[in-house]
């Protein structure tokens, strides 16, 4: 067992783990969800492995389907922050040195307000909700991918094999598409999937200080928000397991995304 | 018995194939080496045939992905790692390829004066500045404010001041003007003169023969003969290896000389192109 | 000649910093001002029934919220240029005052979770690297990726679960205690209340800079370097200390310094956990309960926050690396 058998098996078993709350999720019925007055406040048991909350409701439950709502919140979110990166990236690097200049400010504005704030500021702007919540994930997750593929095409153009074909005549059509894209390609899609973790994050962040969702969607934010009055009695339940799970969401698209960089990335291919 | 023996030593690198496979490169095969107290062997062959790995073997600072074998010894003591450990730095020296291998945010000469094993740091680092033609204001510079010629003097410096016994040598002249390459060839014979067994590895055969007493000629990962300093001499008649007289041939002295024998042009071609 | 340098680095940071917070209020206005959320209705909230047409018009004249949106914006402008954020419609004071207020007591906590972490980050990273492959090496790497998965408010929660519902050594929260008056707090009470916040805030924080000093030292242990200064004979602690330390202790002084965007984003979710009254509950409030001006003086002054920090970290390696400070002279 090599290495790089190891990295893929990673990448592998990562991918099942997050594939899992999609599929859970619509085969646990919205029964388990609705209020239970006999099978309150009750500790992880094996008919309710997670406990149940001060309504009786079953917290697996909520947290599969908690799952599944950061999930689809969490790609929507990165792959708008992804798609604004690559092209305020590419312009960047292609349309001159006075679009390069403004979209590299940009970007340091962008990194100069702490990101929470700006989180809260554009999901308090939109009037917060999923939209709100989105919107404000999706632009603020695009600088640091936006800034690598500038700084990656910039090295590329002045790389040799793209002098040579340039002098060698070659069109720019035929050097984007058989130089620059191949190279850029497996840096963009991993860029993207590194951002998964980040936007689920923050979506979590300001569902948790109450700038988003509404209380009735079952976010794993509002659940960890709302298990904030029961802590002190004792209810340890209500918080650890939904933020367990959170935590191994993210912690897969983390070891998904850096599994697959260290595939493609020939600096990385020998170790 | 020779101070610093070397055996049929190989050393082969893993490295990963297309995909997942994983396959071994061989890089030195089956190399033999004895340098005596006092004697100067010069190791010579192009770039890329591998002669810093014979440095790296003997110091014990290969990469973590090369496997060594065969024998080698220093002073009749067989050199496992936890030998190798105590000896660099005290009884062996070294002098890198790379300009590199100056700590990049310490002053070269405190550098310098950390590598001293007996005597007064300060003192012996002022005496080699000296004696390599470094102002002493040097001493107070970081390596980005030195010329690589300067950087190499100072890290002979670091190799000369310790007292060592054996001096390996890896390229230690590139970059200097001809008079500090002669002036460090003749602190060399100087050392050697002492009683300093020295390995000096260079691609430069003239300079090599400036001070050698014997030429191992490496081509390829592997040694194709070790020779008398004195052999080069003539049209090469006392060499054995055709390869070996075709280096001899291409220096300037002898005209750039293509031999009449099957030594192979592209060799020679490739020697020329790199001096 | 070195003198001319500075000065004209801070004059181009300046200039730097002048468009970029004038940039800030134009965009956060255009942001605010299209925004659905009514202001009136925001600045009255839950007395909203209580409340006729009449007093709504007066409140927003109060406000000027029915001036054109430019001649509201320079009427703003203006008022930032001379030093008045406004007056926050919730806690009935001037920004600036609550700003100031609030920042002080932020700062005690963010100062302390920032060295702390800084140390315990840089020592695990240096530990990490140094054992490079071994188990602590493992567990340290396992560490600080799972921490940077974890959400900070739920690694606050479990603190809090821990420490004051299972074991109750701290007090649950708000930075002084209940029912005692303000000049009666001891520093000590202050103290107690801000372990929690502090600790959460740096055990999340440290993972950041460990990697980051981990992947720099590993890279340091294969240079040419420390090759040729294992070739003389170092090794262990001697040439950690000879050539590691030096090569990687000011870029993570810079990373921490730079650092300030994340610690500032840290401070707002573990404030709102421990109720500590800081400045990042109060952007909380500000965001949840709609007080504008209060959150447009936030963005501002936390974007001086970061700015401050990453000038800081720039300073600091034009000051001590060798290669800029003398780099001039050659």
């Amino acid at each position: 067992m090599n290495l790089r058998k190891k990295t893929l098996g990673y990448a592998i078993v990562a991918f099942v783990l997050l594939l899992l709350p999609v599929v859970l999720s619509p085969l646990l019925g919205s029964e388990q969800l609705a209020t239970h007055l006999t099978a309150r406040n009750e500790a992880p048991s094996w008919s309710h492995p997670f406990g149940t909350d001060w309504l009786g409701r079953d917290m697996f439950t909520r947290s599969i389907k908690g799952l599944a709502l950061s999930l689809g919140v969490g790609l929507t979110a990165a792959l708008a922050s992804g798609l604004i990166a690559g092209t305020l990236g590419l312009m960047a690097a292609t349309l001159g040195k006075a679009a390069d200049r403004f979209i590299s400010w940009l970007i340091d504005l962008f990194l100069s307000v702490p990101h929470l704030v700006l989180l809260l500021l554009i999901a308090f702007v939109t009037g917060g909700g999923v939209k709100g919540v989105i919107i404000a994930v999706g632009l603020t997750h695009w600088p640091s991918l936006a800034r690598l593929i500038r700084a990656e095409i910039l090295q590329l153009k002045s790389s040799e094999f793209v002098l040579v074909s340039r002098h060698m005549g070659r069109s720019r059509w035929w050097i984007a598409t058989r130089h620059l894209l191949p190279h850029l390609w497996p840096q963009f899609i991993v860029g993207t999937l590194l951002l998964f973790p980040h936007a689920i994050l923050h979506e979590a962040a300001i569902t948790f200080l109450g700038m988003g969702l509404s209380p009735h969607q079952p976010a794993i934010g509002i659940i960890l928000s709302e298990s904030m009055r029961y802590l002190s009695t004792g209810m340890w339940w209500l918080a650890f397991f939904p933020g367990l799970c959170l935590l191994i969401l993210v912690r897969s698209f983390d070891v998904l995304a850096t599994n697959l960089y260290a595939l493609v990335d020939p600096n990385r291919s020998q170790e | 018995m020779p101070l610093l023996e070397v055996n049929q030593l190989s050393i082969t690198f893993t490295q990963y194939d297309r995909g997942l496979r994983q396959k071994k490169v061989p890089v030195i095969q089956n190399l033999s080496l004895a340098v005596e107290r006092g004697e100067i062997v010069a190791v010579v062959g192009a770039s890329g045939s591998g002669k810093s790995l014979l440095a790296h073997a003997i110091l014990g600072i290969l990469p973590h992905n090369a496997a060594v074998s065969g024998r080698m010894a220093f002073d009749g003591q067989p050199l496992t790692p936890t030998v190798i450990r105590k000896l660099r730095g005290k009884r062996i020296a070294f002098v890198p390829q790379s300009v590199q291998s100056l700590d990049p945010l310490m002053r070269v000469g405190d550098q310098v004066r950390q590598a001293v094993r007996t005597g007064d740091p300060a003192a012996e680092q002022q005496r080699a500045f000296a004696q390599y033609g470094l102002a002493p204001q040097v001493a107070r510079r970081y390596p980005f404010q030195l010329s690589g010629g300067m950087a190499r003097r100072v890290l002979v410096s670091i190799a000369t001041v310790s007292g060592a016994e054996l001096l390996i040598a890896d390229e230690p002249t590139p970059g200097m003007d001809p008079a500090v390459v002669q002036e460090t060839l003749r602190a060399f014979k100087a050392f050697a003169d002492k009683g300093t067994a020295i390995v000096f590895i260079t691609h430069d055969l003239e300079a090599a023969l400036t001070i050698a007493d014997k030429v191992a000629v490496f081509h390829a990962g592997a040694t194709l003969e070790v020779t008398q300093a004195a052999d080069f001499e003539g049209k090469g008649e006392r060499l054995r290896h055709p390869y070996t007289r075709a280096l001899w041939l291409a220096l300037p002295q002898n005209g750039f000389a293509i031999p009449d024998e099957e030594a192979g042009e592209t060799q020679i071609c490739s020697l020329k192109h790199e001096a | 000649m070195k003198r001319t340098g500075i000065s004209r680095f801070l004059l181009r940071q300046a200039g730097k910093l002048a468009l970029l917070l004038a940039a800030s209020c134009v965009i956060t206005f255009i942001l605010v001002s299209h925004s659905p959320i009514d202001p009136t209705q925001a600045y009255i909230g839950a007395d909203l029934l209580r409340v006729g047409a009449e007093q709504r018009d007066a409140i927003a004249e109060y406000w000027g919220l029915n001036d054109p949106p430019l001649q509201r914006f320079f009427f703003w402008f203006g008022s930032l240029l001379q030093g008045d954020f406004g007056t926050s419609m919730i806690h009935r004071a001037p920004v600036s005052e609550v700003i100031a207020d609030r920042f002080l007591s932020s700062l005690v906590l963010m100062i302390t979770a920032w060295v702390m972490s800084g140390i315990l980050g840089f020592t695990a990273g240096v530990t990490a690297a140094m054992k490079r492959g071994s188990w602590l090496d493992r567990a340290i790497q396992w560490y600080c990726y799972t921490l940077s998965s974890t959400p900070t408010f739920w690694a606050g929660l479990l603190l809090l679960i821990v420490f004051t519902v299972w074991l109750p050594i701290f007090p649950v929260g708000l930075g002084t205690p209940a029912g005692v008056l303000a000049e009666d707090v001891t520093w000590l009470d202050r103290v107690r209340h801000m372990i929690l916040p502090a600790l959460t805030l740096s055990i999340t924080g440290l993972a950041n800079i460990a990697l980051h000093t981990r992947a720099k030292l590993i890279d340091v242990l294969g240079s040419d370097y420390v090759l040729f200064a294992r070739a003389k004979g170092e090794e262990g602690f001697v040439l950690f200390r000879r050539h590691g330390l030096r090569n990687i202790l000011l870029p993570a002084i810079t990373l921490q310094f730079a650092s300030f965007s994340e610690l500032f984003g840290g401070a707002v979710l573990v404030e709102q956990i421990f109720s500590y009254p800081g400045l990042g509950r109060a952007t909380v409030e500000a965001s949840t309960r709609g007080d504008v001006p209060l959150l447009l003086g936030i963005v501002l002054f936390s974007t001086l926050f970061v700015f401050t920090g990453n000038l800081l970290s720039e300073l600091i390696y034009r000051w001590i690396d060798p290669r800029i400070r003398e780099g001039q002279s050659i």
